[in-house]
C-alpha cells in the first residue's frame, strides 16, 4: 500500500494555523463516545467496555474495538494516551504490573482471555508481542531467536530449528547483517537491530495475533521500509496491532486505524477514510499536525 | 596543647580559609555578580585554601607522631652515664621512666636516677608538644597565604581540587592494598622461619599432623610431624558439606523471595534470613554438638553405621546452616536487580515463569549469584568455632564425613592458644597454615572471578 503521499492528507486548512494550548478539560469534553464503525464481521479478538488503572489513575476508558482476522490494525495517538497500556492488555502483558487492574472482556476467538482457568502462557503463544523497547535477552543472537521455538518444542531437530532462526532472521531483515555472528550477544547489537532481533524472535513461535509497539522507531528508513514489507506480508495470514507514531506508516501499512486520546477510542475507521476524512476534531488536528 | 585542642584549631583555620579564600575570589572579580567570570566556582577556590590550609598541617602531626618518641629516647639515652647503670639496661630504664610520667607518680620516694630521667623526659615532651603546636598552626597560616596569594581569576581551582580528591581516593584504596601486603609479609616472614625448620615438602605433602615437639631432645616421639594435607583435607570436606547445604538452600530461597513472594512476605522473610547470619557462631555450635551431632549418631546407629560423635558432617550441616543467608540476601539482590523487560520479553514469548527464570533471569544474574557463593564459600572455610565444638581436633585424613576431622583454622588456634614462645616449630607452623589458607581463598576468588568475567565476556 505505498500509494499514500502527501496530498492524500486533507489539505491544512491554514485560518487555523495557529497552534491551540492543549487544554485538557477542553479535549475531554469534545469526547462524547467512539466515532467510526468499532465491530466487524470476522473478528479475531474482540474487546469490550475495557478500562485499565495504574493504582488510582485511569489510563484506558471504556473502549471497544475488534481487530478482524488477517487484518493490519494501526493505533495512533498522542505520547502518553494510552497505545502501549491497551495493546499489553491484549496478551495480558499487563499481569506482570502489579498495580496495573484491567476490566471489561476481551475475547480471542470468542474466548475470553482474562477468564479465571485461561491458560496466560498459551495465550501469549497464540498473542505475540514487540515491546517498545527492544529487550533482547543476554543470549547469542541464535538463542535469543531460538528461545521460543525452543519452549514451545517448535523444531524436531537441530537443523529444522537452524531452518527457524534463518526465516526468522530474514524476515525481520537482520539475516545479511548478523549471519556471520550468531554466536555474538544479542545486546552487543546497535538499538536498531536489537529492534529487529526483537522481531524475529516474536515472529519465530509463529503467534496467531502479534502486537508490535512502534517497531521502526529505531530503524532507518531502509530498514523500515522491509519491516513495512514483512508486515504487509505477514497481514495476508496474521491479525496484526501495531502502534506508531508514524502517520505515513499507518497509512502505508494498515487495513484500519484507531486514534487514541488522553485514554480514549476517540475514532476507528478504514485508513483511508481517517487520513483523507476523518471525522472527529481531535483526530483531523492529530493527523493534520495540529495537535491539542 | 593537647592533641585534640590542636586538630580542632586547625579544623576553624580550614574553616575560615575558605570562607576568606571564597571571598577574595569574589573580590579579584568584583563581587557575586561577576562571578562567572571565575575560572572555577568561588567554593573551589575556598576548598582550594582549605586543602592547603590543613593538609600541610596534618602531614607535619602524622611526623611528628611517629617520630617525637624515638628522638626523645634517643636524647635522653644520650644524657645517660653508662656508669650510673647499676646494671640496669637501658630501654628498661627508658620503659620505666616512661610509665612514671604517664602515671604522674613523680615524688620524693623515685630513686634519684629514675627521678632524673623521668624529669628530662617530662620536659623533653612538653617542649616538643609545644613545638608541635606552634609548627602547625605556622604551617596552616602560611599554607592559607600561600593559596590566598595565588588566587587571580584564571587559577584553575576546580581542576586542582578534583586532582586533590583524586589523590585522596587513591589513597584510601592503597590502604586496603598497603595493609593485605603488610599481612601477607608479615606472615610469610614466620612461616620462612617455620620452613628453615621444615622442609616445605613435607609440610605440603606430608599426611600425617602432629605437631607436639618435644621439649627436651632425647624425649620419646621428639620430632613433631607437621603434614598439612589432613587439615587441608579436612577444611574441604567441612567446606563441601556447607556448601551443598546452603548452595542449593540459598538460592531456592532467594529465587523463591525475589520472584514468587508477595511483597508483604518477602519483607518478613528477608530480615528474619539475615538473623541467621548475625547469630554468633558458638550459639552454632551449640546446636551443632547438642542437637545435630546426636541426631546424626543416633540416625546412624539406625542404620548401622559407626559414627564418631564429633563428626565432619555435623560441623558441614550447621555450618550450612549458618551461610545460607549470605547465598540467599545476595542473590536475592542481584535477581531482584534483573531488569523486568527481560522477564516482560521473555513472559512475552509463551514462557512459564520457571522457563524464564532458569533460561533468562538466572544466567543474567549469574555473576553476582557466583559472587554471593564465594562470599560463603570463603566463610566456611575461615570458620573455627562450629569446628572446634562439633568436629573436634583429631587431624584423620579422610573424606567419610562421619569421622571426626579438623580444619586449618582450628590448628591454628590450638598452635597459639596458651603460652608459647614465637620460635619453635610448633608455633610458627600456625604461619605456615595462615599462608596456606590465604593462598587458597586467593586462588579461589581469582577462579572465580575468571568465571565472571568469562560469562560476561559472552552476554555483554
Ligand atoms: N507501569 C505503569 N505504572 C503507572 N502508570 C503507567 C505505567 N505505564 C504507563 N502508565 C501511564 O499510563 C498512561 C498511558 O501510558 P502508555 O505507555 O500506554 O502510553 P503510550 O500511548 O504508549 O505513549 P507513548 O507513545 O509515549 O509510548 C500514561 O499516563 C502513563 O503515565
Ligand atoms: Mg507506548
Amino acid at each position: 500500500m505505498n500509494s499514500f503521499t502527501d496530498a492524500a492528507l486533507p489539505a491544512t486548512d491554514s485560518t487555523a494555523t495557529t497552534k491551540e494550548a492543549p487544554d485538557l478539560d477542553a479535549q475531554l469534553a469534545k469526547f462524547t463516545g467512539t466515532v467510526g464503525n468499532v465491530r466487524v464481521d470476522n473478528a479475531k479478538m474482540s474487546m469490550t467496555g475495557v478500562d485499565v488503572h495504574y493504582g488510582d489513575a485511569q489510563a484506558i476508558h471504556n473502549v471497544d474495538l475488534d481487530l478482524g482476522k488477517n487484518e493490519v490494525m494501526a493505533m495512533i495517538g498522542p505520547s502518553g494516551c494510552g497505545k502501549s497500556t491497551f495493546l499489553r492488555c491484549l496478551n495480558r502483558m499487563n499481569d506482570t504490573i502489579e498495580s496495573c487492574k484491567v476490566a471489561g472482556s476481551l475475547t480471542l476467538d470468542g474466548e475470553d482471555i482474562y477468564e479465571r482457568n485461561q491458560d496466560v502462557v498459551l495465550l501469549r503463544a497464540r498473542v505475540g508481542i514487540v515491546f517498545q523497547k527492544p529487550n533482547p535477552f543476554p543470549k547469542s543472537i541464535y538463542d535469543n531467536v531460538a528461545y521460543g521455538p525452543r519452549i514451545h518444542g517448535l523444531a524436531a531437530s537441530k537443523s529444522e530449528l537452524d531452518d527457524i532462526v534463518e526465516q526468522s532472521l530474514k524476515r525481520a531483515s537482520l539475516w545479511s547483517e548478523v549471519a556471520d555472528r550468531l554466536d555474538n550477544p544479542g545486546t552487543g547489537l546497535s538499538g536498531g537491530q536489537q529492534q529487529r532481533l526483537c522481531i524475529a524472535r516474536t515472529i519465530a513461535v509463529s503467534p496467531e495475533v502479534i502486537l508490535m509497539d512502534e517497531p521502526c522507531s529505531a530503524l532507518d528508513p531502509i530498514a523500515t521500509a522491509k519491516i513495512e514489507e514483512l508486515i504487509d506480508e505477514l497481514g495476508k495470514n496474521y491479525t496484526i496491532a501495531i502502534v506508531t507514531h508514524s502517520m505515513q506508516q499507518a497509512a502505508r501499512v494498515s487495513d484500519r486505524t484507531a486514534y487514541f486520546h488522553l485514554g480514549r477510542l476517540v475514532e476507528v475507521g478504514v485508513t483511508n477514510d481517517i487520513f483523507t476524512n476523518p471525522t472527529h476534531q481531535l483526530t483531523e488536528n492529530y493527523i493534520t499536525g495540529r495537535f491539542g | 596543647m593537647a592533641i585534640s585542642s590542636l586538630i580542632l584549631l586547625l579544623l576553624l583555620l580550614t574553616a575560615a580559609a575558605y570562607l576568606i579564600a571564597k571571598r577574595r575570589a569574589l573580590q579579584t572579580v568584583g563581587g557575586r555578580r561577576n562571578a562567572s567570570q571565575l575560572n572555577s566556582l568561588p567554593s573551589h577556590y575556598g576548598a582550594l585554601a582549605a586543602i592547603w590550609c590543613v593538609v600541610p598541617a596534618l602531614v607535619l602531626l602524622l611526623l611528628w607522631g611517629v617520630l617525637e618518641g624515638p628522638v626523645i629516647d634517643r636524647q635522653v639515652a644520650a644524657q645517660l652515664d653508662p656508669a650510673t647503670l647499676d646494671g640496669g639496661n637501658v630501654n628498661l630504664l627508658l620503659n620505666q621512666a616512661q610509665n612514671l610520667v604517664a602515671s604522674g607518680r613523680i615524688d620524693s620516694e623515685t630513686d634519684p636516677l629514675r627521678r632524673g630521667l623521668a624529669e628530662h623526659y617530662r620536659d623533653l615532651q612538653d617542649r616538643s608538644g609545644l613545638l608541635r603546636s606552634v609548627l602547625a598552626i605556622a604551617l596552616a597560616v602560611i599554607g592559607t597565604a600561600f593559596a590566598c596569594s595565588r588566587i587571580t581569576r584564571t587559577l584553575r581551582a576546580r581542576t586542582r581540587v578534583e586532582r586533590f580528591m583524586l589523590g585522596v581516593l587513591a589513597a584510601s584504596a592503597s590502604v586496603a592494598i598497603l595493609t593485605t601486603l603488610g599481612i601477607v609479609l608479615s606472615v610469610l616472614f614466620e612461616a620462612m622461619q617455620f620452613f628453615r625448620e621444615v622442609p616445605p615438602t613435607d609440610f605440603l605433602f606430608g599426611t600425617v599432623w602432629s605437631p607436639q615437639t618435644a621439649i627436651r631432645a632425647d624425649q620419646v616421639g621428639a620430632s613433631g610431624s607437621f603434614g598439612a594435607i589432613p587439615l587441608f583435607v579436612g577444611t574441604l570436606l567441612i567446606s563441601a558439606i556447607a556448601l551443598t547445604v546452603a548452595v542449593p538452600i540459598g538460592l531456592m530461597s532467594a529465587i523463591y523471595l525475589s520472584e514468587y513472594a508477595h511483597a508483604s512476605v518477602r519483607s518478613v522473610a528477608k530480615p528474619v534470613m539475615e538473623v541467621l547470619a548475625g547469630i554468633p557462631t558458638v550459639v552454632y555450635g551449640f546446636f551443632a554438638v547438642l542437637t545435630v551431632a546426636p541426631a546424626i549418631r543416633r540416625l546412624g546407629e539406625s542404620i548401622g553405621l559407626s559414627v564418631a560423635s564429633e563428626s565432619a558432617l555435623a560441623a558441614g550441616l550447621v555450618m550450612g546452616i549458618m551461610i545460607i543467608p549470605f547465598v540467599s540476601s545476595l542473590s536475592d539482590d542481584v535477581i531482584k536487580a534483573v531488569p523486568q523487560a527481560l522477564r516482560d520479553g521473555s513472559f512475552g514469548l509463551g514462557a512459564t515463569k520457571s522457563e524464564t527464570i532458569r533460561q533468562v533471569v538466572f544466567p543474567a544474574a549469574l555473576p553476582g549469584i557466583v559472587g554471593s557463593i564465594l562470599l560463603a564459600a570463603s566463610r566456611a572455610i575461615g570458620e573455627t568455632m562450629i569446628v572446634v565444638m562439633a568436629a573436634g581436633l583429631s587431624a584423620n585424613l579422610t573424606i567419610n564425613p562421619l569421622e571426626a576431622v579438623t580444619t586449618v583454622t582450628v590448628q591454628i588456634v590450638t598452635l597459639l592458644t596458651g603460652d608459647q614462645e614465637f620460635d619453635s616449630a610448633k608455633t610458627l607452623a600456625a604461619f605456615a597454615l595462615g599462608l596456606m589458607l590465604f593462598f587458597t581463598t586467593l586462588l579461589l576468588n581469582v577462579f572465580a572471578l575468571h568465571v565472571v568475567r568469562k560469562y560476561r565476556e559472552q552476554y555483554e
